[in-house]
């Protein structure tokens, strides 16, 4: 029986959860709502994290766009990602949503851009 | 080749090259740091001292009556802020009321004028703040305050405007004595002059070091201060110093001319000269002495802390003469306090009586000197209807940049193009004070950094802080090439 | 001189939540002033995302909660002006503004929303001693600087405090590249939200080191090493327990400060406990027709609460611009008992209240199952246990109306109680 105490991190309240491991079934305990069961889990099994950037851009008043990964993305993948990211430059005009990488590191997560930018000559 | 060349631009030798100006010479200010007025200058009590404390017959008692007197037609001309208003020393027993005698003696002796001992009704009446257990003072109404940097960057300014030249980030590593000239190498090439002002504050003696054996040292006493916000510039009125006693000098507080409250100093020997930091200590002692003054300084409304080092000379008096070793070689040396209030006679002194003085003939007046700088805009403090005209003649005042202390994009931008202009966050910020309110930078910083790399045409990552290492920017985001 | 029905002083999310509700509420007449470039605030830096659970019910980063406000405020057609400074307000809710576009112009408006955020406490409020070289920011300057303008400011990285904006400094910039040495906290607990501890520190190894704080900074040109020191109980370094940490920058995220100067001109009564202006239930302050919402009237820590507070202040300044008339009715105080920093509002009016009172507060010191407990002049009226409250996050205790509107009623206390 594996036991690990975390903090949920779904929302700010931040609940103490109690992850137990029984013959690979997990109990959480601590939690305040569906979500902290669910993170509970995911954090036993294949942690993950929404990973907020950003990447160049050309043609906009500002030099970077800030970015996120759409969904959380597997976290030992972070910095792998964020060398692809990296290398990326877009061009304005740029809406939010907008896909900048799709399906990075084969791993069906988008990033996509998380606000607009005009284009300004 | 130069008549002269000065080496050091604080407030001494910027105030001496301009001075210098007022004959036909050929003049050039050689500066080791990013900006003038970088040492001592930059960092000090701001006060212009009435003169009264200093023994008869010294050169700090000479200067500083002499050098008080000229404050106000020099801040005229330079369009620099100074406020005469008045200081007390404050006895704090009956037993220190001797001292107070003996200084209203000397000052009377050394001409300071409307020197008077005034008694605790009296203290309330000109500062209601200060502590009830001030028994008596002395008051000396022609005391001052000054911006310090200011006053040297003027200086500067007007020098150069004059024709005077400025190399920043230059050090002298050698002068070697040639028959009718010196030759100094530096960082940036050498220099031939006729004569040489050694105006290099705490490092004079290792200046004159290069010529001759030194006849003095010059020992870094270090000071440390608090600066209050401008919220609570009404704290005090006047200079407030201490009266001396057995248990040590006392520290002063002082309105700034710029609307803040400055606390301190302190006095350390440190061992070397660029030991500039603040300590645990050192602002423990100045808050637990400041509080004789006012029983409750409200030290929550820090915006800063510094320091800034005495140049002490072993002989105890400022130094202010041609070398008796090496003809032609002038040291101006030793000017620590009260060497801000004696600056401007010091200059005149230096200037007029010993430069030209050797160079004799050779230096003739300049028909064409103006003692003036160019009107400083500054956009807070003009009226409604001033406000609008300067912005529709000049419409970059109307974006202001620092909100702590309304400075506008216009000001930032002619600091940067006058003669002698800023070249770093810290010059700007010493010139028209984006950045030295209660954000210290927080909000403008990043629009400064901008401005100047705009006007200086330089990336972003070339700005400095301050010195030529000071960068404030490491690179680009997105694992970049940085420097 | 213009005339206006509401001007709104700012355009981050209080001022736009603000704006947008008055408009909403029925007011055709509104300018939005703001001194940056863009509208937003400074959510446009904050790309983290954990912001709109409450409000949107999913979880958006900063530029995105702030451009659904924006499209908005374009929307429905409401007047802003970018790149505008107000140098004054009056109490005749008179506003001088300055900008390129229009130079300098006065403003009259019906009713006022202050709006203006806040701003970071530096390393010269802390007196941290030492040398003054480049390379100590504010967490947020740092922010800008990486987020909005793509520069490092640091290779080498200490923070001291942590608050929100450090810990997801802390993050950002390891994700960028740099190293973060650690994260040094005065107190005994975090500043910041426990999600962020888990999310910028843990996940990469950065240590929070409690009770600690800088003792020293080196360097002359670029810092080149900080002295971090244990404290005690009273927050004083203890001798012998140096560490020396070799790096190029320290960031601070020691406190936010309400930025007020311009409601003090107006002559806006503020608290000393939030350095905001004192207000009541419809977030009017001392200045009838001037309102306040968001950081500039007490720090938050979620935008969310700043949205809800905003609304409210966009409403009753709808209300006062109807209606014109001012109130007279005796205030309720608020006060703040034990365990507890301040409350939002200070003042309350029964009559405008509608049905609950959702007070807004802050707790002084880390406490786990203790009770908060309501007091209406001395007699108890609620009691309500907490799990876990931390000065970090910000307390909301609704109460119903009818426990104390009542004739006379002068105070209602709030302490917290270990029961």
């Amino acid at each position: 029986m594996e036991e690990r105490k975390m903090i949920c991190i779904s929302c700010p309240i931040g609940c103490h959860l109690t992850v137990t491991e029984e013959n690979g079934e997990y109990v959480v305990e601590g939690n305040q709502c569906k979500r902290g069961e669910v993170y509970g889990k995911k954090e036993m099994t294949d942690p993950t994290r929404v990973v907020p950037t950003t990447v160049k851009i050309r043609g906009a008043r500002l030099r970077r766009l800030p970015v996120k990964t759409h969904i959380p993305l597997s976290k030992p993948l972070i910095f792998e990602a964020m060398k692809l990211i990296n290398m990326v430059e877009v061009e304005a005009p740029v809406k939010v949503g907008d896909i900048v990488i799709e399906n990075i590191l084969d791993t069906g997560v988008n990033i996509v851009a998380t606000r607009s930018m005009k284009r300004v000559e | 080749m130069y008549d002269v060349a000065i080496i050091g631009a604080g407030v001494i030798g910027t105030g001496i090259a301009r001075e210098l100006m007022r004959y036909q010479l050929k003049v050039i200010m050689l500066e080791k740091e990013n900006d003038v007025a970088d040492g001592t200058t930059k960092a000090n009590s701001a006060i212009v001292h009435a003169g009264y404390d200093a023994p008869f017959g010294s050169n700090k008692a000479r200067f500083n009556v002499e050098g008080n007197a000229m404050f106000d037609q020099v801040c005229k001309d330079l369009d620099v802020h100074f406020k005469q208003i008045g200081s007390l020393v404050l006895a704090f027993d009956e037993e220190d009321r001797p001292t107070l005698e003996e200084l209203l003696e000397n000052g009377k002796r050394l001409g300071v004028p409307g020197l008077e001992i005034i008694e605790a009704d009296r203290i309330r009446e000109i500062e209601p703040n200060v502590s009830h257990t001030a028994v008596a003072a002395l008051w000396a109404p022609t005391a001052g305050i000054v911006g310090p940097w200011e006053l040297a960057i003027s200086y500067a300014e007007n020098a150069m405007d004059n024709g005077a030249e400025l190399r920043l980030n230059t050090e002298v590593t050698a002068i070697e004595k040639k028959e009718n000239k010196f030759v100094l190498t530096t960082s940036t090439g050498d220099v031939e002059a006729k004569l040489v002002v050694n105006a290099s504050g705490l490092h004079a003696d290792d200046i004159y070091n290069m010529v001759a054996e030194s006849e003095f040292t010059i020992n870094p006493r270090r000071g440390e201060y608090f600066l209050l916000d401008n919220e609570v510039s009404d704290l005090v009125n006047t200079v407030v110093f201490q009266c001396p006693t057995k248990m040590g000098k006392g520290v002063l507080v002082s309105p700034t001319v710029d609307g803040n409250i400055i606390v301190g100093p302190n006095a350390e020997d440190v061992e070397t000269k660029d030991e500039i930091n603040t300590t645990a200590e050192g602002l423990a002692f100045v808050r637990e002495k400041a509080k004789l003054t006012i029983e409750e300084l409200p030290f929550h409304m820090t915006i800063t802390n510094f320091s800034g080092l005495r140049a002490e000379p072993s002989t105890g008096d400022f130094i202010v003469e041609e070398s008796k070793q090496v003809l032609g070689f002038v040291n101006v040396a030793g000017i620590k306090s009260p060497g801000l209030s004696s600056a401007p006679a010091i200059a005149v002194y230096v200037a007029e009586t010993i430069c030209v003085g050797i160079l004799g003939a050779d230096a003739k007046k300049n028909p064409a000197f103006n003692p003036k700088t160019r009107k400083k805009l500054r956009f807070e403090g003009l009226s409604d209807e001033k406000k609008e005209d300067l912005i529709r003649v000049e419409p970059s005042f109307a974006r202001i940049i620092c909100r702590c202390e309304t400075i506008t994009e216009g000001e930032i931008v002619d600091a940067i193009h006058r003669n002698a202009g800023a070249r770093t966050i810290n010059g700007v910020k010493r010139r028209c004070r984006p950045g030295a309110g209660r954000c210290q930078g927080g909000f403008c910083g990043p629009r400064v950094v901008e401005i100047l790399a705009r006007e200086l045409k330089i990336s972003p990552m070339e700005v400095e802080l301050e010195g030529k290492d000071s960068h404030i920017l490491v690179g680009e985001t997105k694992g970049g090439a940085g420097e | 001189m213009k005339a206006y029905d509401l001007i709104v002083v700012g355009g981050g999310p209080a001022g736009l939540a603000a704006a947008v509700e008055a408009r909403k509420d029925g007011v055709e007449d509104i300018l939005v002033l703001e001194r940056d470039r863009e509208l937003g605030g400074i959510l446009q830096q904050c790309i983290h995302n954990g912001f709109g659970l409450h409000v949107f019910k999913e979880e958006l980063t900063g530029p995105e909660y702030a451009e659904r406000f924006i499209d908005e405020l374009k929307e429905l057609g409401i007047e802003y002006r970018l790149d505008t400074m107000v140098l004054d307000i009056n109490d005749e809710r008179i506003i001088h503004a300055i900008s390129k576009a229009e130079g300098f112009v006065t403003l009259e408006a019906k009713a006022i929303i202050l709006a203006m955020g806040c701003r970071e406490r530096t390393r010269g409020a802390l007196a941290i001693p030492g040398y003054r070289p480049a390379g100590i920011f504010t967490a947020g300057t740092a922010q800008r600087y990486l987020n909005m303008e793509g520069y490092m400011v640091g290779k080498k990285v200490l923070i001291l405090g942590s608050g929100d904006i450090g810990l997801i400094m802390a993050r950002r910039m390891t994700l960028e590249g740099a190293k973060v040495l650690g994260c040094v906290e005065l107190m005994p607990f975090s500043g910041g939200l426990t999600r962020n501890i888990v999310q910028c520190l843990n996940d990469y190894d950065i240590p929070l080191m409690l009770s600690h704080t800088v003792t020293d900074i080196q360097g002359k040109d670029r810092v080149q090493g900080v002295t971090v020191m244990k404290v005690d109980e009273n927050r004083q370094p203890i001798s012998g327990t140096e560490i020396q940490f070799d790096v190029d920058t320290l960031l601070l995220s020691v406190g936010l400060i309400p930025e007020n100067e311009l409601s003090k001109g107006a002559g806006v009564q503020l608290d000393m406990r939030t350095r905001g202006a004192i207000v009541n239930e419809s977030m009017e302050t001392s200045v009838p027709g001037i309102f306040a919402c968001g950081n500039v009237l007490h720090v938050h820590d979620l935008v969310d609460w700043v949205t809800d507070e905003s609304r409210r202040a966009g409403k009753f300044a709808a209300k006062f611009i109807k209606e014109s008339e001012i109130i007279e009715e005796t205030s309720i105080e608020t006060v703040p008992g034990q365990g507890i920093g301040y409350i939002v509002p200070q003042r309350v009016r029964p009559s405008q209240v509608n049905q609950v009172l959702e007070l807004f507060m802050r707790v002084r010191d880390i406490y786990v199952g203790q009770t908060i407990v309501v007091r209406v002049d001395g007699k108890e009226v609620q009691a309500k246990r907490r799990g876990h409250m931390a000065p970090g996050e910000m307390e909301r205790v609704k109460v119903p109306v009818s426990l104390f509107d009542g004739p006379g009623v002068k105070k209602i206390t709030i302490d917290v109680e270990d029961r």
